[in-house]
């Protein structure tokens, strides 16, 4: 049951983002890139990684994606512009080169002979010991950062006089 | 573990390519190559939270974290500059900023 859920919210995913990559309209990439979000995030929730699915939906879809859409609104670069589409030949490299990393990426991985699985489940309780025994460190270098990025942030921001 | 790896592997890889592609195609505009970029990071998210359900480790998930955290603070920076850029030659096209002076 949950296997056949996982390749729902897989296909979904995929379509989420194909769709959200060939949209000349960027609010509606963004509209299908929170789809393909959703989905992900429940991918993770089967994958026994129900914070990280909240997360997921919280920082990304909730965030991120509505930082993205405020600054489009904001600049107004909402409009669909016909000059700045990318024409066909311009699509032909890039998917080639994709293709190549996908095809070898897949092949590795069918060709990989899998070990008999080991796996329990991951409660929440086993995820915070590590996050904060193991890796407390890291957890403050994660708050340095999101301090200077503020920081950053508000000096790009500011307004200047001297133009 | 409800699938095998292997598929998770290759959605993360399909994941993948889709945000190569849309960074490589949509060169002019830097919001949808900031969008290409998310897109290769959630990959990398998928492929540390399924390693982290196959072996019943907590630390991909932790990792899944820090990227999410180190994303935050990405997005949040490269819309700043896309702001700071827009004001200085209304324009979002990266062909346009070719030089490093004023």
């Amino acid at each position: 049951m949950e296997a056949y859920l996982f390749y729902i919210l897989a296909v979904v995913t995929v379509i989420g983002t194909v769709m959200a990559i060939t949209e000349q309209h960027p609010v509606h990439a963004i509209v299908y890139l929170v789809t393909s979000f959703f989905s992900l995030a429940m991918i993770f929730f089967l994958l026994s990684a129900p914070l990280i699915a909240m997360f997921e939906v919280i920082i990304y879809a909730g965030a991120v994606m509505v930082l993205f859409m405020f600054v489009i609104m904001m600049l107004d670069l909402g409009r669909p512009s016909e000059a700045s589409r990318p024409f066909l030949r311009r699509w032909a490299l890039p998917m080639l080169l994709g293709g190549i990393i996908l095809v070898s990426i897949v092949t590795v991985a069918v060709n990989h002979i899998s070990s008999p699985d080991t796996s329990r489940m991951i409660s929440i309780n086993d995820f915070s010991v590590v996050l904060f025994r193991k890796y407390g460190v890291a957890i403050e270098i994660i708050s340095m950062q999101l301090l200077f990025a503020v920081v950053g942030a508000l000096y790009l921001g500011r307004k200047r006089d001297d133009r | 573990m409800i699938v095998p790896l292997e598929h998770i592997i290759i959605l993360a890889a399909v994941l993948f390519g889709l945000g190569l592609v849309c960074t490589l195609v949509w060169r002019t505009n830097v919001i949808m190559l900031l969008i290409g970029i998310e897109i290769m990071l959630n990959a990398a998210m998928l492929v540390f939270v399924g390693g982290s359900a196959r072996w019943g480790m907590p630390d991909g998930q932790v990792f899944a974290l820090m990227i999410m955290a180190m994303t935050s603070a990405e997005v949040s920076l490269a819309l700043a500059l896309v702001v700071y850029l827009h004001r200085r030659r209304n324009s979002v096209d990266v062909d346009e900023f070719r030089e490093l002076k004023d």
